[in-house]
């Protein structure tokens, strides 16, 4: 094969990926390419891929977050509260994604200022905002958030599902600032190696704790969605959402170790995931087996990331 | 010599890393019971044709021939199959195994049914293969409780049991002891009576002249000659090495002097540095000489503001100035290149372009936030052509680049902020002597320029040869000060040492 060729094929590997898993799908199964199933396909990517461009800033910078499950659930239900005692949706969304920066922050500073691995921070305020939720429910879900409120879920406009809408938005902000802005060449800089960058006159540790702000913001935005998808906010959203937000940058051939990747092979990282579950579904596949395809899916991804290094 | 027919052969080996070529038809003999010295300065391919030999590296043309058969050596099992053993400047052993362990380490071999190796057995050769070399220790020991000799005799003794005929070892005194160093000629010349083969790269002349019995000269990656050491002189063999002389490798220019820019008073970090004062005047170049640990880095980080000063005061222009970060000190004018090229300089993932630009890009921000790439490449391309950086494009990663042309990219990002101040922490370490030139072509036109430079070096030719002055610490305090005309190597070693006059 010639190296021009081989090269490109490197280089869109996530997408061709995405692609031969559509064409295969769609040969199983009609059902896959019809107008409702694509438009099912891309509202319930939204919530993994919100989170899963936050997580990439965090993994740009050679960090983890797995504390944003807990966050979706703790901002999902402050935000239900607010709706049913005032019934104002802007001050409930303002509130949870504040809620969210806010659990960010103290990661991040945690993290930078307090020099503690990332993964035992966020192992940390996991578990801590997932008590949190409980007691704030008390274990039971809030629900019977009105008709106003379901639009951000499950409407659409020109269109498009209302939460792609969102995704859309949060995808070209986080590509603008990645790949246009002093922060996100600071942001690569930092994951490639911390010691250059901050020789290099940058202040490390703002951009660090500015990462977990801004992924525990997208968790948050996810945890609105969620609950207005749902209509309640249960205790236990969000449970595991971490690892499909891993798996997704991963699968967009962001390395774990920082420094390179994009958030375009992210948000097709998450495609391919939400393909997939879909795609089994529709053919009937167990969710015992599901488990096992999307785990092999995984590391057939990172196998090849690897031969290529 | 008794032998007449090489027991190694390497011939004309060539190897290309991307955007340098390492070696160029590269050739070398080594007969058993001699040992072969393979000298050359840094950058000269040394490491990069002993990498081949052991399998680190694949070459790309070339031939390697041992005992009059033609072998390939694609990794290291294949070297050790050929008899040929390594022992690196940074030792391979493994701190909490015992001696024992390590010697026989991947080479247990284990009974063919229980699979248990023979423990007894093994710490029964171990004990053997040190008496050999007479070394006599309990061989439970752990390897973290040796010193940096002793690890060193454990590595031959590795060597050794792997029946190895052919010794490499790659400046194998750097961190020894006189003691030490004796102790391991003792070593070396018992091998060389069991007629084993040793290869051993230095560029200590003493050393040299007492232990090998034929050199190979490399430069620039290319084959420059051989030579009995009985046959040539200290100075031949240095402008063999060199390739040319002491005046024209170091361009000195003298410019005005000009009034002090930066002043640092009673400048203290721990116990690391202490009480330190000193000016440095613009159009000047100012050497901080002094040996390994003597805090002369530990100072310039001070200053820098990476470490926290425990007291003292810094002026810039004649007024105090406060550092708290590296961040503070560019602002201030003060920028530091480190000594540490690849931890604490580059991005190896990143372009030249956005090496070269990181510290400075604010100036290409716009309103939006937004980079002005075309700006920005325009700049770089400017600088790649100003420095003479070798590389195909301001794209390429900057992990492809020569040691040398990495350095100026670093230089680049910093001459770019225009400082008032620029520290340099060895700035030519393992860089060729082409681009060396280009360097200090490149701070003689800052110092005309008016800026102060300080530049830490190792490397006293390079001291006595571009500095102005040259301050010279010991133990973290400025044991002495030398003008460029009263100074040579030995006052600046009296300095280092700590012998006051």
């Amino acid at each position: 094969m010639n190296n021009k060729l081989k090269n490109s094929l490197l280089k869109y590997k996530s997408l061709i990926g995405f692609l031969i898993l559509c064409m295969v799908i769609s040969v199983i199964t009609p059902r896959f390419l019809t107008i409702p199933n694509i438009k099912n396909v891309f509202t319930q990517v939204s919530v993994n891929a919100v989170i899963a461009i936050g997580m990439s800033f965090v993994i740009l910078t050679g960090g983890i977050d797995l504390s944003v499950g807990s966050i979706l659930a703790v901002s999902g239900a402050v935000a239900a509260s607010i709706i049913k005692s005032t019934g104002n949706i802007y001050l409930a969304i303002i509130v949870a994604l504040a809620i969210g920066s806010m659990v960010g922050l103290i990661n991040g500073v945690l993290i930078s200022k307090g020099k503690i691995q990332a993964f035992i921070v966020t192992l940390a305020t996991m578990t801590i905002f997932r008590g949190v939720t409980y007691v704030y429910t008390n274990g039971t879900p809030i629900s019977g958030l009105g008709e106003s409120f379901s639009v951000i879920g499950n409407k659409t406009v020109l269109g498009l599902p209302i939460p792609v809408v969102f995704t859309i938005i949060v995808f070209g902000l986080a590509y603008y600032i990645l790949s246009q802005t002093r922060y996100g060449r600071y942001l690569y800089a930092l994951g490639g190696n911390e010691d250059s960058a901050r020789l290099s006159g940058i202040n490390t540790n703002k951009i660090k704790t500015l990462v977990y702000v801004i992924c525990g913001a997208a968790a948050a935005l996810s945890g609105i969605i969620v609950t207005s998808r749902i209509g309640s906010a249960s205790p236990n959203a969000g449970v595991g959402f971490e690892l499909d937000a891993i798996s997704a940058v991963v699968l967009g051939g962001t390395s774990l170790s920082g420094g390179e990747g994009s958030v375009v092979g992210t948000i097709i990282g998450a495609l391919i995931i939400g393909v997939l579950n879909n795609g089994l579904n529709l053919v009937n596949v167990s969710p015992f087996y599901q488990a096992i395809i999307k785990g092999l899916v995984i590391l057939l991804a990172v196998i090849v990331e690897k031969k290529n290094k | 010599m008794i032998n007449t027919k090489p027991l190694l052969q390497m011939k004309n080996v060539t190897k290309i890393f991307p955007g340098v070529k390492a070696l160029e038809d590269v050739s070398l003999e080594a007969y058993s019971g001699e040992v072969l010295a393979l000298l050359g300065e840094n950058g000269a391919g040394k490491s990069t044709l002993m990498n081949i030999l052991s399998g680190v590296y694949y070459k790309d043309s070339g031939s390697i021939i041992i005992e009059g058969s033609e072998v390939d050596i694609r990794g290291i099992k294949d070297a050790e199959k050929h008899g040929i053993a390594i022992i690196h400047q940074e030792l391979s052993l493994l701190p909490n195994l015992s001696i024992w362990k390590n010697i026989f380490l991947g080479n247990e071999g284990f009974n063919g049914i229980t699979r248990r190796i023979n423990k007894k057995d093994l710490i029964e050769k171990s004990k053997k293969l040190l008496e050999d070399i007479g070394f006599n220790i309990d061989v439970d020991t752990l390897v973290k409780d040796l010193n940096v000799g002793e690890k060193q005799l454990i590595e031959i003794a590795k060597a050794l049991s792997k029946k190895s005929k052919i010794i490499i070892m790659d400046e194998p005194t750097t961190a020894l002891t006189d003691v030490e160093t004796n102790n391991l000629f003792k070593v070396i010349t018992k091998l060389k009576s069991q007629n084993m083969s040793i290869v051993y790269i230095s560029h200590r002349m003493d050393e040299i002249f007492q232990i090998c019995d034929r050199i190979t000269v490399l430069r620039d990656g290319k084959y420059i000659g051989e030579v009995k050491t009985k046959d040539i002189t200290k100075d031949d063999l240095i402008s063999m090495m060199v390739g040319r002389k002491l005046e024209e490798q170091y361009p000195y220019r003298k410019s005005p002097e000009g009034q002090s820019i930066l002043k640092v008073e009673n400048l203290s970090f721990s116990k690391k540095v202490c009480n330190i004062s000193f000016e440095a005047k613009s159009g000047e170049i100012l050497g901080f000489s002094g040996l390994m640990g003597s805090g002369r880095t530990e100072m310039a980080k001070t200053i820098f503001g990476e470490y926290k000063k425990s007291s003292g005061k810094i002026f810039v222009d004649g007024s105090e100035v406060n550092i708290c970060s590296p961040k503070d000190s560019i602002e201030k004018g003060i920028c530091y290149l480190s000594e540490d090229r690849k931890k604490e300089g580059l991005i190896l993932g990143m372009s030249v372009a956005n090496n070269m630009t990181l510290a400075n890009l604010k100036k290409y921000e716009n309103g939006a936030k937004r980079i002005n790439k075309t700006e920005e490449s325009k700049t770089v391309k400017e600088y790649i052509k100003k420095l003479s950086i070798k590389t195909p494009n301001s794209e390429q990663l900057i992990k492809h680049l020569s040691g040398g042309n990495q350095q100026k990219v670093i230089l680049a990002k910093w001459i770019m902020l225009a400082p008032k101040v620029l520290i340099i922490d060895e700035p030519t370490r393992g860089i060729d002597v082409g681009a060396k030139k280009e360097i200090y072509e490149v701070l003689n036109e800052l110092k005309a320029m008016g800026k102060a430079i300080i530049m830490i070096s190792s490397d006293m030719s390079e001291i006595l040869g571009i500095c102005d002055r040259i301050l010279v610490m010991h133990e973290g305090e400025i044991s002495g000060e030398l003008s460029r005309e009263e100074a040579s190597q030995e006052l600046i070693m009296k300095y280092a040492v700590g012998i006051k006059d």
